[in-house]
């Protein structure tokens, strides 16, 4: 392997503004570690490795001419094909989609692209963003780059595995209820769900609006906050985009963890938890208090009814916001019908995946009259407990410890069959979306199979930079990731 | 009005109006009306992926303003809601609407009948998007244009209050003349920039239970809506009369022939499954900003009618009249300032002007002062009202000065009694046949006499004196 693939962001920015290397070498470097590994992973939905170069030699140029250029210029990475990007398809990893080519830029990539980034491609996922292995792709099924026989976890499993088998530097991902930080997890990267409203949702195509966040994967905690320094900022096309201003999200990354409180909720370790996952986040546990934080142990009784709150609320989204799938302006239509009802139902029946159908039913009925009270406004409810959790104990602790998923990623198939189990998995990380707080995943340890365990650290609202710090405090104390 | 077989009908108008801000209610499109098919819309008003909408602040200020002259509690807090519906023009299979917490409520306004004065209550007032048209062509078959997604509509929704078609009319009428006072629509019904949707069911007079009601869709005349209204209570009435039951359902009323048709029954009705739209923060207006926005309104119909009444001594019918559209009581108070007879003013503009202005909103070829110059000269009885109503005709075409044309052509009347005393003398002694009708008690045989007179004077003799002096002159016989 190329030692250019081995280098974190911060170094690969300093290579390139000292020209010791060009965003052409570079992407050269990724583009042929692609074709070596892709076959096997599987990450990417397409790629254009031309448009990549011409990307490269344009960052290369201006850099001949002297242009002050942000630390991610000529950098290659890839981004989740959820995200709208001008000129280039944006599949969702969908039939629905499979010729969709956006006519403009989501918010995220107008930020990159000023930034002078090299996209090398569109990477794979669940069908618009539903589900936690990557198998629902109606485009290919990505593989684990440490164990191909295992899943690489989802929705973002190819932004995770990219990163994982350097296949990009870096991967844009969105989580709604964990579909960053559980590919991390499982694929032994870090992953950070900011803030709701910390980053734009503009050109994200909508899974559940109330939910959703655009996030960055990378190698280490420090990546991350750079891509994130990047992306973050107030957009006034995203109503639910905050005004403010952020700082160097890197800023804390340094200072320690000594004198910080860290809250374990025992609800985070209770049944169906395996005992290599808790073992590892235990022991991580053990590594702060030895680095000079307190740990406390806390308990948080909504969280046990967030993930029934969360499947209504992001169902109930869902069924709106794919609506618009209907076969008459863009995306896939039946090649044969009638009326407008036929041309509906037959574009949606073979457009759409079961797992997306499944929960495009699910929110249906659950918005349905006579049943919205008893589902779509107890979630509400319950959300508001959730939230008022958090509020709670992160009043006495500055973040929150917890496993990202209860397993280690599984292997291929082994879930995909029962939709209820694969759901379970997701109740760790489903409460950080329904409280819409910030959390970062990072590996703290190796459970069953070599395979890594996720840890997670949620914190306040707009506390980013104070879980960068706690978790780049754990990665330097276990000797960096790598 | 009369009731038809002992049943009473009970109205409740649904009202859209499409409010004239620059661009669209989510996105920065212009909202010009009548530009070519799909030129004037963006990723986010035709719902592409990815995109989202933002709420243009215009759209809740001008509706603030539409509530506050309706005499609306404003809300301080309100939301945007997903009303989901399949419709090729409706490109993210939801309209955002306003569900249980509108922006505007319990409001109401005043109309005055024939029958006299009114209070309609006004349900609520909500902020939405309108949709795209569908345009059905042999060659292509059926067409998007969705120029019109996303235009902001405010939706006026009455109470059960109305009884009659003549109310119906005479609120719809105010509630216009309300609107564009406030400047925050055009009310254009061609344009369908104000559409009305009618809500009619009927039941026995005495009876307080409501019947079942049909909806007519989308009428975009007062005439259409008065015959719609007209046909539809006979047609429920006679439904009822013959042991039939009235379905809730959905009516299209055809122009051309005059008649409701069933749409869509209540079966096959949507369930919008209506929820807060997250990509929309809830709108909050403080108090503050309520009364500025309050500020902002200028008079409205009611104050100006109260002026005239008791400035100008007018009755509250022309009041409601002359006040019904800006433009009118403007040229009116204008005239009215021209002349020491402005009640005569009132008159002449309501009875004579209106007959000959066609256009939907007042515009008037013959200045105000020339109104008003015209009042002077039948108050002063320079000119009778025959003359007058001659002379209307054609300043409407030349904008000429009244009282130059009178003294130019010598159009003033004669009040000269001693010549219209003779004339009327000649007149009773030529006609022997009409004084003994009168004389046998048919008083409208004098009228006869009058217009001979009339004839003899080309019509400029006061008619007044003319009555007078037939009156005395009969005595003799």
């Amino acid at each position: 392997m190329s030692d250019l693939l081995k280098m974190n962001l911060s170094e690969l920015g300093a290579a390139l503004a000292a020209r010791k290397v060009s965003a052409a070498e570079l992407t050269k470097a990724y583009v042929a570690s692609i074709e070596k590994n892709e076959p096997r992973v599987g990450a990417y939905v397409s790629t254009d490795a031309r448009l990549a170069l011409d990307m490269a030699i344009a960052v290369d140029k201006q850099r001949a001419a002297g242009e002050t250029l942000s630390p991610l210029a000529g950098i290659p990475m890839g981004v989740k094909d959820n995200i709208c990007t001008k000129g280039v398809a944006t599949t969702c990893a969908s039939r629905m989609l499979a010729d969709y080519v956006p006519p403009y830029d989501a918010h995220v990539v107008e930020r990159l692209k000023k930034a002078g980034f090299v996209m090398l491609g569109k990477l794979n996922m669940d069908e618009f963003a539903m589900g936690s292995t990557t198998e629902n792709s109606a485009v290919k099924v990505t593989h684990n780059p440490l164990d191909l026989t295992r899943v690489p976890g989802g929705s973002s499993g190819g932004s995770a595995a990219a990163v994982a088998a350097f296949e990009a530097a870096y991967t844009l991902g969105s989580d709604t209820g964990g579909s960053i930080r559980q590919p991390a997890a499982f694929c032994g990267v870090v992953g950070m769900k900011p803030t709701y409203g910390t980053v734009s949702r503009y050109g994200l195509v909508a899974f559940a609006s109330s939910l959703d966040q655009i996030g960055p994967l990378t190698h280490t905690v420090r990546d991350n906050a750079l891509v994130l320094n990047v992306i973050a900022g107030h957009d006034k096309r995203d109503a639910t985009s905050v005004e403010r201003v952020y700082g160097d999200f890197g800023a804390e990354i340094g200072k320690g963890v000594k004198g910080l409180v860290i809250g374990v909720p025992k609800e985070f370790f209770g049944e169906g938890i395996s005992p290599d996952v808790r073992e590892a986040v235990l022991a991580a546990a053990a590594r702060y208090e030895k680095l000079g934080a307190k740990i406390v142990e806390v308990s948080m009784p909504a969280i046990d009814h967030a993930l029934a709150a969360y499947y209504v609320i992001s169902s109930a989204e869902t069924s709106s916001n794919l609506a618009r799938f209907d076969g008459v302006r863009y995306g896939y239509r039946t090649a044969e019908f009638e009326d407008i009802g036929e041309l509906y139902k037959k574009s949606r029946s073979e457009g759409f995946g079961a797992e997306v159908k499944r929960r495009i039913m699910l929110g249906t009925f659950a918005l349905s009259s006579g049943y919205y009270d008893a589902y779509y406004k107890k979630a509400l409810q319950v959300r508001a407990l959730v939230r008022a959790d958090y509020d709670r104990v992160l009043e006495k602790c500055d973040v929150i410890l917890s496993p990202v998923a209860p397993t280690v990623a599984y292997k291929l198939g082994e879930k995909s069959q029962n939709p209820l189990e694969m759901y379970m998995g997701d109740a760790y990380s489903v409460p950080v979306n329904v409280a819409g707080i910030p959390a970062l995943a990072l590996p703290c340890g190796v459970g069953e199979g070599g395979m890594p365990v996720g840890l997670q650290l949620m914190g306040k609202p707009f506390s980013e930079a104070l879980l960068y710090r706690v978790g780049a405090a754990l990665e330097d104390d276990m000797g960096g990731a790598r | 009005m009369a009731l038809y077989k002992g049943y009473e009908m009970v109205i409740g108008l649904e009202v859209h109006v499409e409010l004239k801000t620059k661009t669209k209610i989510f996105c920065s499109c212009p909202t010009t009306f009548g530009a070519e098919p799909n030129t004037q819309c963006c990723p986010v008003c035709m719902g592409y992926p990815g995109t989202l909408p933002v709420l243009n602040k215009k759209v809740v200020e001008y509706a603030v303003k539409a509530g506050l002259a309706t005499n609306c509690k404003i809300a301080n807090y309100s939301k945007e809601d997903r009303k989901n519906y399949f419709y090729p023009d409706l490109p993210k299979a939801y309209q955002i609407s306003q569900y249980d917490l509108p922006l505007c409520e319990h409001g109401w306004l005043d109309v005055e009948t024939e029958e006299g004065a009114k209070r309609i209550g006004i349900t609520r007032i909500h902020i939405e998007e309108d949709a795209g048209k569908l345009v059905h062509d042999d060659k292509h078959g059926t067409m998007i244009d969705c120029n019109r997604c996303g235009v902001p509509l405010i939706e006026i929704v009455s109470e059960p209050d109305i009884r009659s078609a003549e109310e119906a009319k005479a609120y719809l009428q105010k509630l216009r003349a309300i609107i564009l006072y406030t400047g925050v629509s055009d009310c254009k019904m061609q344009e369908g920039s104000l559409r009305c949707d009618v809500n009619l069911s009927v039941r026995k007079v005495g009876q307080t239970k409501f019947g079942t009601r049909t909806e007519m869709k989308n009428l975009n005349s007062f005439q259409f809506i008065v015959k719609a209204i007209e046909y539809e209570y006979k047609r429920q009435v006679d439904a009822i009369e013959a042991g039939e039951e009235i379905v809730q359902e959905t009516r299209r009323f055809d122009p051309a022939t005059g008649k409701t048709y069933t749409m869509r029954s209540k079966e096959n009705a949507n369930d919008y499954r209506y929820f807060p739209d997250p990509d929309l923060p809830p709108i909050e207006l403080s108090d503050a900003a309520i009364k500025a926005l309050g500020a902002e309104i200028p008079e409205l119909p009611d104050a100006r009618k109260k002026a005239y009444m008791e400035k100008y001594g007018l009755t509250a019918y022309d009041g409601e009249v002359l006040t019904s559209d800006k433009a009118m009581a403007d040229y009116f108070e204008a005239a009215a300032a021209t002349t020491k007879h402005p009640k005569l003013a009132a008159n002449l503009l309501i009875s004579e002007f209106m007959r000959l202005i066609e256009s939907e909103s007042f515009t008037c070829p013959v200045s105000a002062v020339h109104l008003g110059e015209l009042a002077t000269l039948v108050g002063d009885d320079v000119i009778n009202s025959s003359t007058a109503k001659k002379l209307i005709k054609e300043l409407f075409e030349t904008d000429a000065s009244p009282k130059a044309l009178v003294e130019e052509r010598g159009l003033a009347q004669i009040n000269d009694e001693a010549l219209l005393g003779k004339l009327v003398a000649e007149a009773v002694a030529a006609n022997p046949k009409a004084v003994a009708d009168v004389k046998r008690g048919k008083p409208a045989a004098a009228k006869s006499i009058v217009g001979v007179v009339m004839g003899k004077t080309q019509g400029k003799g006061n008619p007044v004196i003319i009555n007078r002096l037939l009156e005395e002159e009969l005595k003799k016989y």
